[in-house]
């Protein structure tokens, strides 16, 4: 072992003697000081037994290697007592360690770890330093996990990141966690690793100096432009995402004139983005041609009229030209002229109209599910609450539950745009209207804790379920996502359900113990996450609380 | 001492369970739940009913005031010991004071309680009655003689086959390979000197074992030779020596030291499993005498050893220690407190004191393998492949042990370090430094390693 301390330096040669007469055999070699023969072996046993006793004891500590630097300060607080301790218990909880199959009554402790983790960053406390291998563990194996887990373990996990090889996602996740990135006031630094250095580095300087200072980052970017390879432009050009703005517009232009198709195409969606862009002008003319009212008909209906060809214009401004197998080229150009056209051109456009309007208008000729399907995606882009909501309709409107003109899909990334609180209350007008089998998807864009309505509405979908006699693992998605989303207030509320109820001559065999048994573990879930929100105390005033979507 | 000083730590607690399925399913019951009528008494025994699956509720009691770990019953059908129902319990009853309010134990409790301690009280008083020795001290005679006469064919017989080795010669072990050895540890179980046969079997593994191994190997057959030496020739040896002997080759040896009694640190507990057999190790610190001690304590297949004693806790008991110079093996005599939480760490020394501490252990235990020692002010250090405790003031460093590298204790410490110097228990040998327990340099409990 070439790490152990160093033994001491021996007078005579006798241990390599004797390891190598020991090698050959005393048959062959005579041990040093020993008569060849029967009693050879027990000498060179003698001599060995006491150089090796002789070398042990002499034993002393080796050389240190260089010392690893410090870890950076941490300065936020320590975790209370209680809620390390829980800490210990969410991560001890690992996938794959228990039985499998049924679920039984218990919660599942890492479901409720993003929570936490939510919680717990909200309040501003660091991570016990001993917990941070198994929260980057746990990390390692849920991407889902990472953001909040890297926030919560702080730079000591990013040192220790740098000392072991399967904790490397730390540094990718964090931008600068790699190296030391430039601070603000060390240009000369940034300058030199934007030019020499890695492109993972390249890019977390980047996205670090775009957080930081949009203009920097775009000038920094645009002076080595021409020379950057393709590939590379296209990661650059996506950190402008961040803090995307009307002075970004001149150099955003500039790169749809690029070599590369897929950074014209990258260029052009930022562009469009910008309502106020000259792009989004030129597609707003484009898309505003296709479109009209038809006031000969009883009631005044829209009139698509899609472009007949793809001109060099149009691919400039980032249509694609070529349409995927099974769909028309122009239902194709239309589409994409609509998706980045500024929405504020349609009420101009058609009659001084509202979205809501607009959206109840009557579409001639079957296109009514590109164009709302194109304004669905322009929306969500432009980030529009207006338009949104008009597209969204009343979440009891009877296409709204089955496949209407606008996907569940898109509903769910809709509603991503309306305030929180609206969010809530359409989706529990939902499933009221319609029930649970739809939902996840809407559900998982609701912030958690649900709000009331919400939480009652799927609770009594949960209900209305079972007495209709089916098994609760038809609804396990549901119920696993209001285990972690349900607002503890609520756990009173689930007592009148935990009863295995008489079953009914129709039911499914067995359903109500099932049923019981899944709503206790919601009930006990529930108490949990209360017990673990007083352990970690009131949120502190300077951090309000995330209302992102958790859990999720 | 209070009811809240006796409380132990969840991690504490988590480390009583059997296994890591256990482990599990024990803190998924440590929350309020599943429990009604908890309670707890002031001498330290926790009760509380727990809904399984079937329709009557599991009744359990957990003793946690004996010294010699806590006892447990539960109703439950689990034959994993404790169950975790038992686990559970102690959980919620390390959350405070809320969850197993202090009362009168209910009759089903009561009952177990009062049986326990009074079967406790017979064994007290037994175990002060009965003296020195047998009944039958001529019979008892004759058996040991026997039995050394056993040992010393089986030590006679293995000088032979060592002496064979030596003659042919140490590269022929690396074909002869492990059943060789098997069969030869196999004669020495038969001889009735388990000493002997574990380190023979351990010799097995060393061709295996990677670069330089001729090199361990003949370490082991020269102190292997020794020891039968030393058992051939014990009348001619110094009496501590020759009873270091006989507990090497695996003659049972009871406490004869006087008993010590002092506050006990419990510095680390670890367990080594084994098909058969699981070891558990319990390393104490006296703050008094400044005595480092090992209690040993065994479980069988599937069962965790009995005794458990939890790092971070400190006890008020004598200990007797066993013949044998060098050695630190003690056993647990009257303990005169159930155990506290304490926040007294032992004291600390330099690597260089290390590895003398080591080398002095050495002249009276030569087959020592490693000695117990606090580092402090040291600084765990990356050394390419490996890591290093490095002193923090001072440009020497120990090695870590590869067994320790390759454990996830390892990334704990180093995680508690951060870079800056912390206390750390563990074992130091030539095989180099394996960490067993870490205190941070400033406030902060003990953190398990092992």
């Amino acid at each position: 072992m070439n790490a152990t301390p160093t033994p001491p330096r021996s007078p005579l040669p006798a241990w390599e003697d004797l390891v190598t007469t020991a090698l050959l055999g005393t048959d062959r070699r005579t041990p040093p000081g020993a008569t060849p023969g029967r009693a050879a072996p027990a000498a060179l046993l003698d001599a060995a037994a006491a150089e090796t006793v002789r070398r042990r004891a002499g034993l002393r500590p080796g050389r240190a290697a260089p010392l690893p630097a410090p870890t950076a300060e941490d300065p936020r607080p320590a975790l209370p007592v209680a809620a390390a301790r829980r800490l210990a218990f969410l991560l001890a909880d690992r996938p794959g360690t228990g039985a499998g199959g049924r679920r039984g009554t218990a919660p599942d402790l890492m479901e409720l770890l993003p929570q936490w983790l939510t919680a717990v960053n909200a309040r501003g406390f660091a991570a016990p330093a001993e917990s941070l291998p198994a929260l980057l563990d746990a990390a390692r194996g849920r991407t889902d996990l990472r953001p909040a887990a890297l926030e919560f373990a702080g730079p000591r996990a990013l040192w220790l990141a740098r000392l072991n090889p399967d904790w490397r996602f730390a540094l990718r996740a964090t931008p600068g966690g790699g190296t030391s990135l430039p601070g603000p006031a060390e240009t000369e630094r940034a300058e030199t690793l934007w030019r020499e250095g890695l492109f993972a580095e390249r890019v977390a300087l980047l996205a670090s100096i775009r957080f930081r200072d949009p203009d920097a980052a775009r000038e920094l970017l645009a002076a080595s432009w021409s020379t950057e390879r393709a590939e590379d432009r296209l990661m650059f050009l996506d950190s402008l995402r961040t803090g995307l703005g009307p002075r970004d517009e001149p150099f955003l232009e500039q790169a749809l004139t690029d070599r590369s198709r897929n950074v014209r195409a990258t260029a052009a969606e930022l562009l469009s983005a910008l309502p106020g862009s000259a792009l989004a002008a030129r597609m707003a003319v484009r898309a505003g041609a296709c479109v009209a009212v038809d006031h000969t008909l009883d009631t005044p209906t829209l009139l698509v009229e899609a472009p007949h060809e793809c001109d060099a214009a149009m691919e400039r401004d980032g249509v694609s030209a070529k349409a995927p197998p099974g769909r028309g080229e122009r239902s194709w150009w239309f589409g994409q002229l609509v998706e980045a056209a500024p929405l504020a051109t349609w009420p101009a456009r058609l009659g001084g109209r509202t979205p809501e309007q607009i959206v109840a208008l009557p579409v001639a000729d079957d296109w009514l599910g590109e164009l709302h399907a194109a304004w669905c995606r322009a929306a969500v882009r432009q980030r529009d609450a207006d338009w949104s909501r008009a597209l969204l309709g009343v979440p009891s409107a009877p296409g709204a539950g089955g496949p209407g003109a606008v996907s569940l899909a898109e509903r769910a990334k809709l509603l991503g745009t309306l305030p929180v609180a609206e969010r809530a209350e359409w989706v529990a007008g939902f499933i009221a209207a319609h029930g649970l089998s739809e939902a996840f998807q809407l559900l998982g864009v609701c912030p958690v804790p649900w709000a009331t309505p919400l939480g009652r509405s799927v609770v009594d979908a949960l209900n209305i379920a079972r007495d209709a006699g089916s098994y609760p693992w038809s609804f396990s998605g549901v119920m696993g996502l209001a285990e972690r989303c349900l607002d503890p207030g609520e756990a009173t509320r689930l007592d009148a359900l935990l009863a295995v109820p008489d079953e009914p001559e129709d039911a499914s065999p067995g359903a109500g113990g099932y049923w019981a048994e899944a709503f206790q573990r919601l009930g006990r879930t529930l108490r949990l996450r209360a017990v673990m929100t007083q352990e970690l105390g009131t949120p502190s005033p300077h951090r309000p609380a995330s209302t992102s979507p958790s859990g999720v | 001492m209070t009811q809240q000083g006796v409380r132990w730590t969840a991690d504490q607690v988590l480390a009583l369970a059997p296994d890591s399925t256990s482990r599990k399913a024990g803190s998924k019951l440590g929350t309020a739940d599943p429990w009604s009528g908890t309670g707890s008494s002031r001498e330290g025994a926790v009760w509380g009913l727990c809904e399984g699956s079937g329709g009557t509720p599991y009744r359990t009691v957990v003793d946690t005031a004996d010294g010699t770990g806590p006892a447990y019953t539960c109703s439950c059908p689990s034959r994993k010991f404790p169950c975790k129902h038992a686990l559970g319990l102690l959980l919620l009853w390390s959350g405070g004071e809320g969850a197993t309010p202090a009362e009168r134990a209910p009759d089903w409790a009561e009952q177990w309680i009062a049986g326990r301690r009074r079967a406790q009280e017979k064994r007290e008083a037994g175990a002060t009655g009965s003296g020195s020795g047998s009944a039958d001290p001529e019979g008892a005679r004759r058996r040991a003689e026997r039995r050394a006469e056993r040992i010393t064919a089986g030590a006679t017989e293995l000088e032979e086959r060592l002496a064979d080795l030596l003659r042919s010669g140490l590269a022929t072990a690396e074909q002869s390979g492990y059943a060789l050895w098997e069969e030869t540890a196999a004669r020495m179980v038969d001889a009735q000197a388990p000493g002997l046969a574990s380190r023979v079997r351990e010799l097995g593994a060393v061709p295996g074992s990677g670069p330089d191994w001729p090199v361990r190997l003949l370490e082991e057959c020269a102190l292997l030779h020794l020891l039968d030496q030393g058992w051939l020739h014990r009348e001619r040896l110094p009496d501590a020596l020759a009873a270091t002997v006989r507990a090497r080759v695996g003659l049972p040896t009871s406490p004869t030291g006087p008993p010590v009694r002092d506050h006990w640190l419990v510095l680390a507990q670890y367990d080594t499993p084994d098909p058969k057999l699981t070891t558990r190790r319990i390393w104490l610190y006296g703050t008094a005498s400044g005595r480092t001690a090992l209690l040993l304590s065994y479980g069988a297949a599937g069962r965790a050893p009995e005794l458990t004693l939890p790092v971070g806790l400190a006890l008020d008991a004598e200990l007797s220690g066993h013949p044998g110079a060098g050695q630190q093996r003690v056993s647990l005599g009257e303990q005169f407190a159930p155990p506290v939480l304490t926040g007294t760490r032992p004291p600390g020394m330099t690597t260089t004191e290390a590895t003398a501490r080591y080398g002095e252990t050495l002249r009276h235990d030569p087959w020592q393998d490693s000695v117990p020692v606090t580092l402090d002010n040291v600084i765990p250090t990356p050394d390419g492949d490996f890591w290093q405790l490095a002193d923090a003031e001072g440009d020497t460093a120990l090695p870590l042990t590869l067994a320790a590298v390759s454990r996830p204790g390892l990334w704990r410490l180093v995680a508690l370090s951060g870079g800056a110097p912390v206390r750390v228990f563990g074992e130091c040998g030539h095989r180099g430094f394996t960490p067993l327990t870490a205190w941070p340099t400033g406030p902060g409990e003990a953190v398990r390693l092992c």
